[in-house]
């Protein structure tokens, strides 16, 4: 009763565990991708007759050491051989693989596989497609089609970056507990940029919603490796309620559909669930970051059953704490948001005039500041604030938001100057 | 007698699902459970969030410990269960090989005669 979709989705599960392992045995990324490769090839060719085994993960592993030695063997005349030295752990037999898998070194294998990616002499988006590419899996093409370029620029671009890896390798001595947690910090941070990747194309684009399911998988692996790391439990916290509203955040027609505005009978019910789940563990924990406290400010907005239920006030006041953990005009200029909701417009634009000298150039500070000054009054400060935007949009998509505004601006009756709250 | 189905599975694998695949799977697991409410022995059905997301009181003498986790260092976890009302062993076992074969997914059923019982009143 084992089907290939079956094993298919087994090999993906399997993979970040079995390919770590290998990357330890073999300390080089080709010779472990090549050996876990060949490994579900035999997978393929075997399971659906003999059955899967017990452990798959730890037949990966050991039917891929065996393939990746024998791949050695076969360039041993043309290649230098890594010294006996290197190739560590020899004295592994299968049993001791299990009971690795069993207990918790493999953490460390799996953090080191994730953190090679984050390799600091790479630009995020090489750290992104490698992550992508290696750890996840995913087929080029796939990525490709997600970062909209073409199958051989991403070739190019994973390749180059492999090149950069192994000029300068990361150390395979175990992590000490300083190194393990700036690793963490590191791989969470990538798997975020990941999701973001995927987020802020999102909508109704499967391939950047693909990006965002696998950021995702792959913090839950991390939470499973780190089960008590508030931190984590607030990254995937944030990914699952912001991907929850993926459905809702988009109209028939393409447009951006706003948080307010949202049906929320399209939000993902279990999916809100999960993530308010572990936002209350994570909190329970008294070690606020930044993870948790934006999932926190999600999750605020995940348990309104109507827009008008919000409680702005909360709102304002995580992203208070979110200001001290992390100062920056834009944290500002969202908090700001939620100051016009719970106080009003006057207070809210008071918050985001500092702002203008940083954040000139940036889409969203101009369409808040246009939206504050439309609800004070001030038609053509708005009118000029949102011409900004549209100049600064980076989607169609956003263009056309603001261009409703303006739209809508040209049919408000101007109010005389008496009222104007200024 | 009562039985719950207490239904373990590797939460890792299952979490590689893609929704349709998901989606699939819960849609003829929902056709044996149908057929099981058809003949009104269907109790109550849970499906559990991934033990990352819960949360352990341990009780010892004192105050009890609040931990995260159950922390599965076993392969399987324990994902869900359903309650039927079945004359035999036998057709508890049929049922949860029904549910076997819906599920393209590995993992185990656990067949356990339930003592105390009372019916929800969340519907």
């Amino acid at each position: 009763m084992v089907d290939n979709a079956w094993i298919a989705a087994a090999l993906v599960a399997a993979r970040p565990q079995a390919l770590s392992a290998l990357l330890r045995y073999f300390r080089d990324l080709d010779t472990a991708e090549e050996a876990f490769q060949e490994a579900s090839l035999r997978a393929i060719r075997t399971w659906p007759d003999k059955g899967p085994p017990r452990d798959t993960v730890a037949w990966l592993i050991f039917v891929g050491r065996n393939c990746g030695i024998d791949a050695i063997r076969k360039v041993r005349n043309n290649v230098a051989l890594p010294s006996e030295e290197r190739l560590s752990d020899t004295g592994d037999t299968e049993a001791d693989v299990v009971e690795r898998l069993d207990g918790s070194h493999y953490r460390d294998d799996i953090l080191r596989l994730l953190f090679v990616c984050c390799h600091p002499d790479l630009p995020a988006n090489q750290q992104i497609a490698l992550a992508l590419r290696i750890v996840a899996g995913l087929p080029l093409r796939q990525i490709a089609r997600a970062f909209l370029v073409s199958e051989t620029a991403m070739e190019q671009r994973i390749t180059r970056a492999k090149a950069r890896i192994s000029a300068n390798p990361v150390p395979f001595d175990p992590p000490d507990a300083d190194d393990r947690l700036q690793r963490l910090g590191v791989v969470a941070m990538m798997l975020y940029l990941v999701f973001n990747e995927g987020y802020s194309r999102g909508h109704s684009d499967p391939d950047a919603a693909q990006l965002c399911d696998e950021a995702i998988r792959l913090s839950r692996l991390l939470l499973r490796l780190f089960p008590t790391e508030p931190e984590i439990m607030g990254l995937l916290a944030l990914m699952l309620l912001q991907h929850a509203r993926n459905g809702a955040r988009t109209g028939d027609e393409g447009q951006i559909v706003l948080l307010e505005d949202q049906d929320r009978s399209l939000w993902d019910g279990p999916m809100l669930a999960e993530g308010r789940a572990l936002v209350e563990k994570a909190l329970r924990h008294q070690a606020p970051g930044t993870y948790q406290v934006q999932a926190a400010i999600a999750a605020q907005h995940a348990r309104a059953k109507q827009a008008a239920d919000t409680d702005w006030g909360a709102i304002d006041r995580l992203y208070q704490t979110l200001e001290m953990l992390q100062p920056s005009p834009v944290v500002t200029l969202n908090r700001a948001v939620a100051v016009s909701k719970a106080y009003g417009p006057m207070a809210a634009l008071a918050l985001v005039t500092p702002l203008g000298d940083r954040l000139d150039g940036y889409f969203h500070y101009h369409g808040v500041r246009g939206g504050l000054l439309l609800q004070l009054g001030d038609k053509h400060g708005a009118r000029e604030a949102f011409n900004r935007a549209i100049a600064l949009a980076s989607s169609p998509a956003e263009a056309a938001h603001i261009r409703l505004h303006l739209d809508r601006l040209g049919t408000l009756p101007a109010l005389p100057p008496a009222t104007m709250a200024k | 007698m009562l039985y719950a189905v207490l239904c373990y599975n590797d939460e890792n694998a299952v979490a590689t699902w893609t929704k349709e695949e998901d989606d699939a799977v819960m849609a003829r697991l929902g056709k044996v459970e149908d057929a099981m409410k058809a003949k009104g022995k269907l109790g109550p059905v849970a499906r559990l969030l991934p033990t990352t997301s819960a949360t352990t009181l341990r009780k010892n003498s004192g105050e009890p410990l609040i931990i995260d986790g159950p922390f599965a260092e076993t392969k399987e976890q324990f994902l869900g269960f359903y309650t039927v009302d079945c004359d035999s062993l036998d057709e508890a076992i049929q049922f949860a090989k029904d549910l076997a074969v819906a599920n393209p997914g590995l993992g185990s059923y656990e067949i356990r005669p339930v003592a105390v019982f009372h019916p929800s009143e969340l519907g």
